[in-house]
């Protein structure tokens, strides 16, 4: 029986008993139900409604869809409405792959599907976004407003998404971006030119194939650029910094044709400096299928022909193999020309010359006219390169020969005087070469350069005239015309023979001859009178422009990179241009959503990810809070059901953990390690929570809701297997239009990769919780007054800028430490605005706040607060400050270098005396740094060390201490939540210092300070 | 996407024809037809041919095209990816993806292209889900089928399409769990006729075989990740983990799968296990001489084995007539391939092929090409860039799996010029 078939219930009553139904049931038969009231009823839409499992739905919805009737339009359109709100994900996919369907059945329901597609596109599981993007390409690719509030969702969710959505999000992306982003280059079109100095005639041609648009777009771009004096920095959007940020893993796709979207989309939108990271990927896929191959090549070819200096360091990887398909051969050949530049020429000319003789004709063709080409392009080989082209005429291969001597005629045209000999040797050629074009290229050279070898050239027309009768057109063509030149420089000997190959011509077959052969005959040898006669020298022994030889790939540069359009050079079916940059980017704000803040540039690692899925929880909660104001039953009820859903997954998760600690207890040191470099979503999100709930008032104060949310969660521990439990869920009911306020992976994608972080320390998590569930943190115990100056007011110019750590938790992530900047203006002129404008951050730190400018009147001060995760490490954090003052001076930038002693990078947390002992005995051997030293402070005098670690660190006194003549203090990191134990105990005259913790270097530094600071 | 499929073979027949839109007449394939014997070979036939109302993008493997239709714009390189999967995927369920397997699986083809697109957009093209939704054929099922009428089609719904590791059927269970690594990599080189490199890199790929059973999380490190800067992972590789700690952490899909690629470019130093010492001369007219000798060079105390050299000859030598000091050596007068079969090669004396070349006197009245020689060789138990895998964990499941890594150098694109 084939799945997908649906047979139809006909109320027999041998059918309709029960054990038949039980039966139909247990074969996963699918049968539509005939309602026994009111036949007329849609049955396929009862389907949708009644069959419980979500597969049949699906396929049902499949079937139907495939139907090509038109009559059934609506009942589609019924059933489309209908599972695009479907609690099955798999269900709502199929449902976006039906709309194509429906369109091309009845184009005239567009309105309602693109109605179908803006809601599928609000989706947030990536089965569905997908296809919700394929949809929309097929239907309403020109409906980019509706893009902008789903463009960071599509921006985050991208990886996880299968490849050929990928490939259908990635090409839209490019389109939205050329329409809502200004060009990034265009601050450096000066850079541009000096890059490419050595290649004037690319640039000029550049110009000359862009179409009108793009001129008037470049005359204004400079008029702009004379009226600012200085070209105004520019500023990447950070959305556009995100796209580019997040498809760039992508380039790592086993997918090549995820790898060469990624790839145009760079090349249309990124910045010229981060262009060159595609070539890598590029070059990757040469080693794939030849058609593969082909399209790649094609590409490469496109983008060298523009930049090249992309593409040079592979010079290698575009060699050619005897064993490539012929056209993949001269796709290389013509890389390998545009590669060439003056230092990699003579391994480049060595290849050609290997290619010269292979037994491929045409890669000998195009080899000998790539040689031409190099010749041409790169002054300094131009000799070498004739030189070498001339040894190929002596060749005893015939094509050989005959195409050298086209490309040399090409050569000498443009520096004729000086080759004379090269012109007597090719007419010896005259009598040995048959190839016509090889003929005629002869011909015309020594006719066009008769004056220079006027002794040969009436004998070479004498020759020719004898054999005029066998040659080829072209070749008849180009001895009328060495004729003509003949008779106009050197009448007295050639006249006779002129006449006799006119005479010739006359009866010639071919009627272009015998036209051509009338009006020249008119022209120089008139019969009356003719006022054109006297300009016949000037007509045909002008000097001739030299033909430029170029890449045939320049044109193509018209179409967008990857396209069919592009593969063909053809404007295909269906292909719409990729629009220029905007001169105004449009507003941003559209993009605003709420659960989507605007991304911070230059985050990296797992760090940010964490802390924005805190600030997506925040703004999670918000929307709750929202819900709970202006509740009406229906969201109430969907709101349970999401949480209910999301509770139940994290407590799978959990689950899958457990067992998995189970199978590898005696790894767990190294995974307490690992889980403690990783910063993991899920439990980070949690600690969060209890923190916020067990410390005094937090700024945001969760609502309760929460906290019950919470309880559900960890009183629902099921002993289902997880993926079970991921197929029973019913995955979150879509809740309508502000479901994109959710946060994208809420729904535990627990094994997607780029959720890596959450998955790999998943596993860790009980043990964490384990082991710090009773760990409370402290408010700091002391908080030193003293603040660092970071920019001076000299520097400043009048600004000044003083920063301290208030050793309070941050508000903006509790990975973070709370740092409060002060700016004093001691200048006369108030300070319009300061912000921050950059971060220039080593790998794994981060910096929020301070996101609004502040004004800054004379003699005032103003302090912000900075929330800066240092990832454990003693690296600076670089920002660039932004100011500007009223006076004219325009807006100047500083920058300020933060640098946190690791002191400040800890948090005190509470133990008590077993737990510290506990904890101390866990991290003995290598994570523990100690050392004696005598004091300058009496050893007895605990107050005055205490004082003295509380002015270098962030730490807690440990209570109740048995012995008298120990101190200990207790605090953790705050970016890897690292426990750090101090001990002091006495030893004679002389004070041991022992500094315990996981993250040694962290350690050793700490003791290093203290000890600094209490030696003597 | 695609509007309709047509496999074709070398010969000219449409051995199947499959339409997701409106049906388009099989005279379409004229056009391809017509570029076909235009093309000097069947690799030569231009991947995307343009006709008037159509595009025909195309795919060749084994004797075999497989020509996609599509009326609209479609990037090219979607579609050839796609055409190779499908490749792929009958290849897996036939062993061999050729005339005749697709002939004698008629049913399973369609049944499969029905899956993998949906209106000519790709729908589910992960083997782990298809082999959920039709069983591979083999032996036993076919005759079982014959005798009961039941089709290859599963009873059981395809849940995989749900999940979020599509590539993982669920309810994974095997008796022994086990899991085999293979790291095998393929020199690429171009050598002259000096015998200096002009061009070598490697490529190499890790193949799996995870027989484990339930929902296993597999890590593997590298004693030097450092070596794979340019790499391509299978969608089950944590990118993020890759990029932070350099450690491959995945849920594996069942069966067989390519785990990553790697690409070590020209740029390093890539080291070359042999020679090939070569001096051909053909002279028109009076014939000529062959005389090549092979032997190991910088093969780190590995033995070569497999190895044969292949010299296509120009289409002028008629017959040769050699000598081999060991191995068997082979000439076909239609290819023109001369075909040295050398074997392993010992330490001590290096194989020797020598020898006269008759030539056809009246083939062109020029010079007569020096043909490229083409290489192959293996050298077991040796990865030639130094990769070796350093360890493997599993996570998630208790049972204690079997572990293997296996290490292969190959020659990939292995040329000599003469």
């Amino acid at each position: 029986m084939g799945r997908g078939w649906v047979f139809h219930q006909d109320n027999d009553p041998k059918h309709a008993c029960k054990l038949v139904k039980k039966w139909f049931q247990i074969k996963k038969v699918s049968i539509v139900k005939r309602p026994a009231q009111s036949p007329d009823l849609s049955h396929i839409q009862q389907l949708q409604d009644e069959d419980p499992n979500q597969l049949i739905r699906a396929s049902a919805l499949r079937v139907l869809s495939s139907i090509r009737v038109a009559m059934i339009a609506p009942i589609m359109m019924l059933a489309i409405k209908e599972s695009v709100r479907d609690m099955s994900p798999y269900v709502r996919k199929v449902a976006a792959h039906a709309i194509p369907k429906l369109y091309a059945l009845d184009p005239d329901q567009k309105g309602e599907l693109v109605d179908a597609i803006d809601f599928l596109l609000a989706d947030k599981t990536t089965l569905v976004i997908g296809s919700a993007v394929y949809a929309f390409e097929e239907i309403c690719p020109e409906r980019i407003d509706l893009i902008h509030k789903h463009y960071r969702k599509l921006c985050q969710v991208m990886a996880d998404v299968d490849e050929w959505g990928q490939v259908m999000i990635i090409n839209l992306m490019t389109r939205y971006a050329r329409t809502q982003f200004t060009d990034p280059n265009l601050g450096e079109m000066d850079s541009e030119k000096e890059e490419t100095f050595f290649s004037s005639d690319e640039e000029s041609d550049d110009e000359g194939d862009s179409d009108d648009s793009a001129k008037k777009r470049k005359a204004q771009q400079k008029k702009k650029k004379e009226k600012e004096s200085k070209p105004k920095p520019y500023l990447m959007d950070p959305d556009l910094r995100m796209l580019l940020k997040n498809t760039k893993p992508l380039l790592q796709s086993r997918n090549s044709s995820v790898v060469l979207a990624v790839a145009q989309l760079y090349y249309h939108l990124a910045p010229r400096n981060e262009i060159s990271v595609i070539a890598k990927a590029l070059v990757r896929l040469l080693r794939g299928h030849r058609e593969v191959q082909s399209v790649v090549l094609m590409n490469i070819a496109t983008i060298s022909a523009k930049k090249r200096n992309m593409f040079e360091p592979f010079l290698k990887s575009f060699f050619i193999r005897s064993s490539d398909p012929t056209h993949i051969k001269l796709l290389k050949l013509e890389v390998l020309t545009n590669l060439a530049t003056q230092t990699n020429i003579q391994m480049i000319l060595r290849e050609f010359q290997t290619y010269v003789y292979t037994h491929d004709k045409e890669l000998t063709v195009a080899a000998i006219e790539a040689i031409g080409r190099c010749a041409v392009n790169i002054k300094e080989v131009t000799d070498v390169c004739l030189s070498g082209l001339v040894a190929l005429m002596a060749s005893k291969n015939e094509i050989v020969v005959a195409q050298s001597v086209v490309v040399i005629k090409r050569l000498l045209q443009i520096q004729p005087s000086a080759h004379k000999d090269i012109i007597m040797s090719m007419t010896k050629l005259i009598d040995t070469v048959k190839v016509p074009g090889a003929r005629a290229s002869i011909v015309w050279l020594i006719g066009e350069y008769c004056q220079t070898v006027p002794l040969i050239a009436p004998d070479v027309l004498r020759k020719m005239a004898k054999t005029f009768v066998q040659e080829e057109d072209v070749v008849k063509l180009q001895i009328l015309n060495m004729a003509v030149k003949l008779l106009l420089t050197n009448r007295e000997q050639s006249l006779p023979l002129v006449q006799y190959v006119f005479q010739l011509a006359k009866y010639d077959q071919s009627y272009d001859l015998r036209d051509r052969a009338r009006f020249l005959r008119n022209l120089v040898m008139p019969q009356q009178e003719n006022r054109l006669t006297q300009f016949a020298a000037k007509m045909f022994l002008t000097p001739k422009p030299a033909p430029v030889l170029e890449s045939t790939f320049k044109d193509r540069d018209q179409f967008q990179l990857g396209t069919l359009s592009h593969y063909l050079n053809q404007r295909c079916a269906g292909y719409s241009d990729l629009p220029h940059f905007p001169e105004v980017a449009p507003d941003g704000k559209v993009r605003d959503v709420a659960g989507f803040g605007i991304p911070v540039p230059n985050e990296k690692s797992s760090a940010p990810q964490a802390a924005s899925a805190a600030s997506t929880r925040h703004s999670s909660k918000k929307s709750k809070k929202a819900e709970t104001f202006y509740s009406d039953d229906e969201s109430e009820g969907e709101k349970e059901s999401e949480e209910a859903s999301s509770g139940s997954e994290s407590s799978s998760e959990e689950e899958e953990s457990e067992e998995s600690e189970e199978g590898s207890e005696e790894s767990d040191d190294e995974e307490e390690e690992e889980s403690s470099a990783e910063s993991s979503e899920e439990d980070e999100d949690e600690d969060d929570e209890e923190e916020e709930s067990s410390e005094e008032e937090p700024p945001k104060k969760p609502p309760p809701k929460s906290a019950t949310s919470k309880k559900e969660r960890k009183v629902e521990p099921t002993n289902k297997p997880s993926l079970d439990l991921l197929l029973d869920l019913d995955f979150g009911a879509p809740s309508g239009g502000n479901s994109s306020a959710q946060p994208p992976l809420s729904t535990g994608p627990t094994l997607l990769p780029s959720a890596a972080g959450s998955v790999s320390s998943a596993p860790k998590a009980p043990t964490l919780s384990k082991s710090y569930e009773v760990i409370h943190t402290a408010p700091a115990q002391f908080v030193p007054k003293r603040s660092s100056e970071l920019l001076n007011k000299v520097a400043g110019q009048g600004l000044s800028v003083d920063y301290r750590f208030t050793r309070s938790p941050s508000l903006f992530s509790n990975k973070m430490c709370a740092i409060e900047l002060r700016f004093e203006n001691h200048s006369a002129i108030p300070f319009e605005s300061i912000k921050l404008v950059d971060k220039k951050l080593p790998v794994g730190l981060s910096v929020s706040g301070f996101d609004d400018s502040v004004a800054l009147a004379p003699g005032k001060s103003v302090s912000v607060m900075l929330g800066v995760d240092f990832a454990d490490t003693t690296q600076d954090a670089v920002l660039s400050v932004e100011v500007s003052q009223s006076d004219e001076s325009g807006p100047r930038r500083l920058t300020l270098t933060i640098q946190a002693p690791v002191g400040e990078q800890l948090e005190p947390v509470l133990l008590s005396q077993q737990q510290f002992k506990a904890e101390q005995s866990k991290l003995s051997g290598l994570n523990e740094t100690s050392g004696k030293f005598k004091s300058s402070i009496a050893i007895d005098d605990v107050k005055a060390i205490v004082a003295k670690v509380y002015d270098l660190a962030n730490v807690i006194q440990v209570e109740g201490i048995d012995s008298a003549d120990k101190i200990c203090f207790s605090g953790r990191t705050l970016s890897n939540k690292a426990l750090l134990l101090i001990t002091f105990s006495k030893t004679g005259e002389e004070l041991k210092l022992a500094v315990n913790c996981e993250k040694m270097v962290i350690g050793s530094m700490l003791f290093k300070h203290i000890k600094q600071s209490l030696a003597v | 996407m695609l509007n309709s499929l047509f496999i074709l073979n070398t010969s000219g027949d449409v051995i199947l024809e499959k339409h997701w839109k409106s049906v388009i007449h099989r005279s379409i394939c004229d056009y391809f037809f017509d570029a076909q014997k235009r093309a000097s070979s069947p690799e030569d036939v231009p991947p995307v041919i343009s006709t008037p109302h159509h595009y025909l993008v195309s795919v060749y493997h084994n004797q075999v095209y497989f020509v996609a239709v599509t009326t609209l714009e479609a990037p090219p390189l979607m579609v050839i990816e796609f055409l190779h999967r499908v490749v792929d995927t009958f290849k897996e369920y036939f062993d061999e993806c050729s005339d005749s397997s697709i002939k004698d699986n008629y049913v399973i083809v369609f049944e499969l292209l029905d899956e993998m697109l949906d209106n000519g957009f790709p729908l589910a093209t992960e083997s782990n889900i298809l082999q959920e939704l039709i069983k591979p054929p083999n032996f036993f099922r076919n005759i079982s089928n014959q005798v009961t009428g039941k089709t290859n089609v599963s009873e059981t719904l395809p849940t995989g399409q749900l999940s979020n590791i599509p590539w993982r059927r669920a309810g994974v269970k095997y008796t022994n769990n086990e899991s085999y690594f293979d790291v095998v990599e393929e020199i690429d080189a171009i050598i002259d006729k000096q015998g200096s490199t002009v061009f070598s890199e490697i490529q190499g790929y890790i193949d799996c075989c995870c027989k484990l059973s339930g929902m296993p999380d597999l890590t593997m490190t590298f004693m030097n990740p450092r070596l794979l800067d340019d790499v391509s992972f299978h969608p089950c590789v944590r990118f993020k983990r890759w990029e932070n700690e350099r450690l491959l952490s995945f849920v594996p899909p069942d069966g067989n799968f390519r785990l990553l690629s790697y690409h070590i470019g020209s740029q390093s130093m890539v080291a070359i296990p042999m020679y090939v010492r070569h001096s051909i001369v053909l002279k028109d007219g009076t014939g000529g001489k062959i005389d090549l000798t092979v032997g190991p060079k910088q093969s780190m105390g590995k033995i070569l084995e497999d190895v044969i050299v292949e010299v296509p000859m120009p289409k002028s030598v008629q017959n040769c007539n050699l000598s081999a000091s060991q191995g068997k050596y082979s000439f076909d007068p239609t290819t023109k391939v001369l075909t040295w079969d050398v074997g392993k090669i010992e330490l001590g004396k290096p194989p020797t092929l020598r020898g006269s070349v008759s030539v056809n006197t009246t083939a062109g009245a020029g010079s007569v090409e020096q043909p490229t020689i083409n290489v192959r060789f293996k050298i077991n138990q040796l990865a030639v860039s130094g990769l070796k895998v350093n360890r493997l964990d599993m996570y998630g499941e208790k049972y204690k799996p079997f572990k293997g890594v296996k290490y292969l150098t190959k020659a990939g694109r292995f040329q000599i010029r003469t």
